[in-house]
């Protein structure tokens, strides 16, 4: 049974602007981000990485670098223990211990360029850099393949031999398909044979990157009885925990996993690259361990999210009804399965209202890394090719885009692509949210000499998540509580954890002090990913805040010398059910708990099934000059059912980030592949994400639709201001030049290839 | 050209107001000369190529990319980092605007921004938001799409 909540509108603490509790810290200098960590005899360790993208690895030669003066330990894939080949849930997708370690240190064969082949620690960075350089590998290269197109040829080199791809549930050998999977609701044939208006298209998507601006890092000690500390940016101590321990196969309790601060992840930062190899370095060299990736290494080896083809045939009636879509998607996955179509099949039609849906999704390996969650895995994608597609059957049936999307708008009840009904969600709210915002009821206006402008408009969905999460609270005697929860702060979430407890015990933000936890302090928390951590870690704790108030009533009860149940809470204020003017707030009983009973805690920990669905429309301006194809983004808009906002500053910040996220991925992003499988732009300088030179204001419509699954309506934020932003961007350049972009970047270039 | 070779540069220099002598590895970046040398962290690592600005210091009153900057080119001269930035009497205006304007989220770019942004504000003291969006644009930011921090520069001005 889900419980259920009524809409509340007068709160004191939620829906306010405090200052962020970690604010000062991150401001000044001191905040300790995981490339910070300091630990008495600190060495350095270095990966030694394959400069081929596909090959076999013949001898590794190591002993040079292991007779330099200061270099402490030297591991190659020999020294990884052998996973076993076991799925485990990490929240945002899975990890199979085998191929996650294979990840991190090729075993016979490099899978694609910077694969790790040895790794190095030594007294400074300088020296293991120096040490890496003199491990001689001997390599046979490989065909590479880097599409999804190439991989599934029937003579594509086999990226992993043993591989035993699962298609519609039939086993596959000798295949880089490492899974088909099919939706099908109604009568998909019939639908499109008494359609009025049909259309099928082909969309594709060049890989993108996650872009934190932070490298990965990880600090490791190993201790003498086998006790592991880790020191990381992760989005997940816990899921972090699971993963380590699961390569390097030792228990859970084995590993002690402290998150230190982050520096953006975007999804990118739940798999794991360099704590095992630190802590299997920690071992052999006995002395505390650290790594910081370097910039390349972060392009070629971690993240990014796939690329994708896809395509799709939607059919309407005359009267503008849609009536039936199908798609046929290929994801990348990199070079061990697990690209994200799971989540595109759940996210495709879900802005919509269609009877008859069929979608098909293969998940592909070519020779790049293997793909982690990027802001709604998959979501983006197969926005981009329905949200064009909508587009452009309204454009051959003559129908105005905007009133068709309401018109075939998703509601309570809609039946998902993938077969789920959707509960209360706010689709409707945020298309009449956009009727009334400003930018859609402002012209376009003139664009200057040898300029021309366009609007596009595009849909975003994401599911959200719930799982796991725990909080503890204790009481101060100055009236304060300090909370400790299991989430990782990437963008203020601690705040809002803070408001959640404060807006329950009736004082302010900033009289909770929260501190995020390591895996010895506080009990098992998901990833922040999800878009869950406001809404599942924010439940827990507005449980353990009202598990503190029935700790406190007892308290009161001993002060009164009443029963508990004779004990009311009301706005911060205790008071007797028998004498009214009995009452006690709780900051003056925080200084009394001593003579009480002594220390006051509680704890909350929830396991969310559901989590309430999002949905959002971005509004983009565009101008495009015609001499050189450069488009600016002139005016931007992103309107999002929110639910309840707790700190509005922070959510608008996911919906500003997000799109603009979303605007890099269109305009200039990419993996820029050579043909011998490097990736040509594994810079900043040459992977070039949005500067603020490139952006106007992006401006934000919360649209506040309470979500009846959470006990302050809150609704996962983060994800789906990044589905929106590819389409409407598309349909902007359309509705500007006159001409469809099929596939991503749509940089000068293409533009101006569309304007000859 | 190891740790263990002899010779290492002597320097002599001001950072955030107080005097230094060091003894600099002849290949130390700026960036790990703060950080590793020492102990300033403020300072962070993005990319280590003078992309991402995250590193961002000023020298004699320039900012630089300190990863592209010697720890021996810093002989005789000022450096200024984001610890440098509030004083006992409390932070400074740019500080205060980010945290009111809920500028950073993962704050990893933040004290790259700061100092950056201080290096326009104390020669600049009243630019408008193209100048300042042009000005920052050697600083990458991934979380906030720029919005906010625009607006804490524009608040700082006030």
């Amino acid at each position: 049974m889900v419980a259920t909540f009524e809409p509340k509108t007068d709160y004191k603490v939620v829906g306010t602007r405090p200052i962020r509790h970690d604010g000062y810290d991150k401001v000044t200098g001191r905040a300790i981000y995981g490339g910070d960590m300091k630990l008495p005899g600190l060495i350095w360790g270095v990966m030694v990485r394959s400069p081929h993208a596909h090959a076999n690895i013949k001898s590794i030669d190591t002993s040079a670098a292991e007779a330099m003066d200061g270099v402490f330990a030297v591991i190659t894939g020999a020294d990884m223990p052998k996973a076993p080949s076991k799925l485990v849930d990490l929240g945002e997708g899975n990890i199979n211990f085998k191929w996650a370690s294979n990840k991190l240190m090729a075993d016979d064969k490099a899978l694609y360029r910077g694969h790790p082949v040895a790794a190095i620690a030594a007294t400074d960075r300088y020296l293991a850099e120096e040490a890496a350089r003199k491990v001689v590998v001997e390599y046979e290269v490989l065909d590479s393949v880097t599409n999804v197109v190439d991989a599934l040829k029937p003579d594509a080199p086999i990226i992993l031999p043993d591989l035993v791809g699962d298609d519609l549930g039939e086993d596959v050998t000798n295949t880089n398909m490492a899974a088909h999977v099919r939706h099908e609701f109604g009568d998909v044939e019939g639908a499109f044979a008494s359609a009025a208006h049909t259309i099928e298209r082909e969309y594709n998507m060049q890989m993108v990157h996650q872009g934190y601006i932070e490298p990965h890092n990880a600090t490791a000690t190993w201790d003498e009885e086998d006790r592991i500390k880790i020191w990381t940016s992760t989005q997940g101590a816990f899921p972090a925990r699971t993963q380590i321990a699961g390569i390097l196969q030792v228990d859970v309790s084995r590993v002690k996993v402290t998150p230190m601060e982050i520096g953006g992840g975007f999804g990118g930062k739940i798999p794991v690259y360099l704590e095992p190899i630190a802590a299997i370095l920690a071992k052999k060299s006995q002395r505390p361990v650290k790594m910081v990736m370097e910039r390349t290494a972060v392009f070629e080896t971690t993240g990014p999210t796939p690329g994708a083809r896809m395509v799709i045939k939607l059919g309407a009636d005359a009267n503008g009804k849609l009536t039936v879509a199908t798609s046929d998607i290929w994801f990348e996955a990199g070079a061990n399965p697990g690209a994200f179509i799971g989540p595109a099949a759940m996210c495709i039609y879900a802005p919509y209202e269609i009877p008859n849906t069929r979608i098909d999704g293969w998940d592909v390996l070519v020779n790049k890394p293997k793909v982690a969650p990027y802001r709604a895995p998959g979501s983006p994608q197969v926005a981009f090719a329905m949200e064009s597609a909508v587009d452009e059957l309204c454009e051959e049936a003559g129908w105005d885009s905007f009133k068709f999307r309401v018109d075939n708008a998703s509601k309570e009840g809609t039946r998902r692509g993938d077969g789920v009904l959707f509960s209360k969600i706010g689709m409707e709210e945020v298309l009449e949210a956009v009727k009334e915002c400003d930018h859609w009821n402002s012209p376009l206006g003139d664009a200057p000499e040898g300029k021309v402008r366009g609007r596009g408009i595009a849909n975003g969905y994401w599911f959200n998540i719930g799982l796991k999460s725990s909080a503890n609270l204790a009481v101060n005697a100055d009236g304060t509580v300090q909370l400790t929860e299991g989430s990782t702060d990437i963008g203020g979430s601690r705040t809002s954890m803070a408001m959640h407890v404060a807006e329950v015990l009736g004082i302010g933000a900033h009289d909770v002090r929260p501190t995020v936890g390591d895996t010895e302090s506080v009990g098992y928390t998901d990833v922040t990913g999800g878009s869950r951590t406001t809404y599942a870690t924010g439940y827990a704790c507005w449980l353990a805040a009202n598990n503190l108030v029935d700790v406190l009533k007892e308290r009161v009860a001993v002060l009164w010398d009443i029963k508990p149940d004779d004990v009311d809470f009301n706005d911060g204020a205790f008071s007797s059910k028998a004498e009214a003017a009995k009452s006690i707030d709780f900051k003056e009983l925080a200084g009394k708990l001593d003579d009480l009973g002594g220390p006051a805690t509680s704890t909350g920990t929830v396991d969310l099934e559901s989590a309430g669905d999002g949905f959002g429309m971005h509004i983009a301006d565009i101008e495009i000059d015609l001499a050189t194809g450069k488009s600016d983004i002139i005016r931007y808009t992103a309107l999002q059912d929110v639910g309840t906002a707790i700190h509005p500053s922070y959510v608008e910040g996911q919906l500003q980030g997000g799109a603009v996220q979303g605007i890099g991925w269109a305009l200039n992003e990419e993996y820029f592949m050579q043909d011998d499988g490097k990736m040509a732009n594994s810079s900043f300088l040459d992977y070039r994400m949005p500067t603020s030179l490139d952006l106007p204001s992006i401006e934000t419509v919360l649209v506040e639709v309470p979500n009846p699954l959470h006990p302050y309506g809150v609704r996962g934020v983060g994800e789906v201001p990044i589905c929106p932003p590819v389409a409407a961007i598309a349909n902007a350049i359309k509705d500007a030049i006159g001409t469809r972009l099929y596939s991503t970047p749509m940089n000068a270039g293409s533009i101006l290839e569309a304007l000859k | 050209m190891t740790t263990n070779s002899p010779s290492k540069v002597h320097v002599t220099t001001t950072i955030n107001g107080q005097q230094h002598e060091l003894l600099v590895p002849p290949y130390m970046s700026l960036l790990d000369t703060l950080r590793e040398l020492i102990g300033l962290t403020g300072t962070k690592e993005g990319c280590l190529d003078g992309n991402c600005g995250a590193c961002t210091v000023s020298v004699d009153g320039r900012i630089v990319d300190s990863c592209l900057v010697l720890g021996a080119e810093v002989n005789g001269k000022n450096v200024n980092t984001v610890e440098g930035m509030a004083t006992p009497e409390g932070l400074h205006p740019l500080q205060q605007a980010f945290l009111e304007e809920a500028a950073l989220q993962c704050g990893i770019c933040t004290p790259g921004f700061l100092v950056a942004a201080k290096g326009l504000l104390d020669n600049e003291p009243s630019p408008s938001e193209g100048r300042i969006r042009h000005w920052l644009a050697g600083n990458l930011c991934r979380c906030t799409g720029y919005d906010k921090i625009v607006r804490a520069v524009q608040k700082a001005i006030d």
